[in-house]
């Protein structure tokens, strides 16, 4: 009964559609697929016409005519080395005081390293509530956007780098602290229990036993999260986080766009450069 | 059989690995950028650590303290959220078209030279941040979550461009090869040989790119385009802490349920 009445269904259907046994599928998906669509494309004011209306094309044709040349006076060429050098100080000193806050924390939230689950299998409940209060602050400290961070500390410490670094320190020190517990919990176990069980002590454990297994893993993710940090430093300088971003910001207000070009050349050219310095850093260091 | 472990002394323990010279010079050099970084910014270390800054900072964060939890605030956030959502979304379909059409010639299907053009130009679309991109379209089209859209989208499109051609280059061949050589149409082949292959890769690369735009957008609109940032930015210029905490812990269940949403799907897609 049921596949005649599929069959005359399908007998009054055009002919291309006929030749579609997954019509029924793929109309639905369609009319979800729109259903879903819809609300976003008002949500995001999605205006694409906007890009093609003759006073925005000929702002922005203005805009970019101004790319080139890029602007390359000695004065603006001296000024954007000086802001580059102070992007990457930035990610630099960010990441290491991140390692300052990080390496204490993964030593107290490393199961691995803890002496009271040693024959029990069971930590001590005031080890456990240490481990999970710290680990909550990682949380909370890689959970707020490096942006964000910095948009609250250049309320609190004024303009200038000094908001990008700790912003840096802050959110880094909770992504680092909670990666390299996880690497030193995922490697292999024997080194570290067996100097555990034999009375050493978690430093010992941890220098002897599980970095030497670990060491080349938590070195690349160092190396890599360096690579963020310096494209973080960019952006941040938006919010007024100092460097190379910072400058970036004052000439789009300016719609200089010779010196945006020069900076957006500039960035390409850091951000291949730290690519290229922390792959050649994961390979002799691992 | 016994293994003769009498001949193996204590004092016979392996040659310590040579240290290499090259990698003490990069160890100094590392130490050698730190402490110029360290040296060369203008921060006034003592300056944070007075008791009238230390005040200050407690003070600020105090303003904090009961975040604005009146109905009317919390849907302008919910409505700020959806923006932002939205934005994301569309973003990130948007990228997907643009790069699955850069990945064939990224992939090297039509020769050498289209390779390396759109290389190099996925290679710069990857490398502008979004939020450098955001401040590029809004000149384009003015202030507001499209503008956010269009940034997401260019960033994006760059980094699944890479990653599509990379998986659409590691795919195996011979089936494409074989439906060719039995008289199948170009179009064909690749749609039913090399696509399905690759489709599983490209969703979930699709939806980590998603989860990543989520984050994004929401900071997004600290430039101006739209979305939980411009309310976050709006509120935080004018001192007003309790609706800015709001917008933070926002944003922060946002992030939260993303993660346990795409950490389900995952757990989903591989069991």
């Amino acid at each position: 009964m049921r596949s005649s009445n599929i069959d005359g269904a399908l007998a009054e259907l055009p002919p291309a559609l006929r030749a579609d046994p997954a019509w029924r599928g793929r109309l639905t998906l369609t009319a979800l697929a729109v259903l879903v669509l819809w609300p976003m494309l008002v949500a995001s004011e999605f205006k694409p016409w906007l890009l093609f209306d003759w006073q925005s094309l000929s702002s922005t044709a203005h805009f970019l005519a101004g790319f080139v040349p890029p602007a390359h006076t000695p004065d603006f060429l001296a000024l954007l080395l000086r802001e580059t050098w102070q992007t990457v100080a930035i990610a630099t000193a960010g990441l290491t005081l991140a390692l300052l806050g990080a390496i204490p924390a993964t030593l107290i939230v490393t199961e691995r390293l803890s002496i009271s689950r040693l024959g029990t299998g069971r930590m001590r409940w005031i080890s456990a509530l240490i481990r999970q209060c710290v680990r909550w602050l990682l949380v909370l400290l890689r959970s707020v956007p490096e942006l964000v961070w910095a948009l609250l500390l250049v309320r609190i410490i004024g303009l200038g780098p000094a908001a990008g670094v700790l912003a840096i320190a802050l959110t880094y020190c909770g992504m680092l602290g909670k990666v390299y517990a996880e690497i030193l919990e995922s490697s292999e176990a024997h080194a570290s229990d067996a100097l555990l069980v034999n009375g050493a002590g978690r430093l010992t454990a941890l220098l002897y036993g599980a970095l030497p297994e670990a060491a080349s893993e938590l070195v690349s993710y160092t190396a890599y999260r360096w690579e963020c940090a310096i494209r973080g430093s960019v952006v941040m300088g938006f919010v007024g986080a100092g460097g190379l971003g910072q400058r970036m910001d004052e000439s789009l207000r300016n719609m200089d766009g010779g010196e945006v070009s020069s900076m957006l050349i500039v960035f390409v050219l850091l951000v291949l450069a730290a690519d290229v310095v922390s792959r050649m850093l994961r390979k002799r260091l691992a | 059989m016994m293994i003769d472990t009498s001949t193996a002394a204590p004092s016979a323990m392996p040659p310590a690995p040579p240290r290499s010279w090259s990698t003490l010079v990069l160890f100094a050099f590392l130490l050698l950028l730190v402490a110029a970084s360290f040296a060369t910014l203008p921060i006034p270390w003592s300056a944070f650590l007075t008791l009238e800054s230390i005040n200050n900072m407690a003070e600020f964060l105090a303003g904090f303290a009961p975040p604005d939890v009146s109905a009317p605030f919390l849907t302008k956030t919910a409505i700020a959220a959806g923006e932002t959502l939205a934005m994301s979304a569309l973003g990130t379909l948007i990228a997907v078209g643009i790069g699955l059409a850069l990945a064939l010639p990224g992939a090297g299907r039509w020769g050498r030279a289209p390779r390396a053009v759109v290389r190099g130009v996925l290679n710069v679309l990857r490398s502008i941040p979004e939020l450098v991109w955001a401040s590029i379209t809004l000149i384009a089209v003015g202030l507001g979550p499209f503008g956010g859209t269009l940034a997401l989208a260019a960033h994006t499109s760059g980094v699944l461009g890479r990653l599509f051609s990379d998986s659409l280059e590691n795919v195996a061949p011979l089936p494409e090869q074989s439906l060719r050589t039995n008289g199948a149409s170009p179009l064909a082949a690749f749609f039913y040989a090399t696509l399905p292959q690759t489709l599983p890769q490209m969703m979930s690369y699709t939806l980590y790119r998603w989860e990543n735009n989520i984050r994004a957008a929401a900071i997004l609109g600290v430039v101006g385009a739209g979305g939980l940032g411009q309310m976050l930015k709006y509120h935080l210029s004018l001192f007003q802490m309790q609706q800015s905490a709001t917008v933070i812990v926002a944003m922060l269940l946002m992030v939260a349920l993303v993660d346990a949403i795409s950490f389900a799907l995952r757990r989903l897609l591989t069991h």
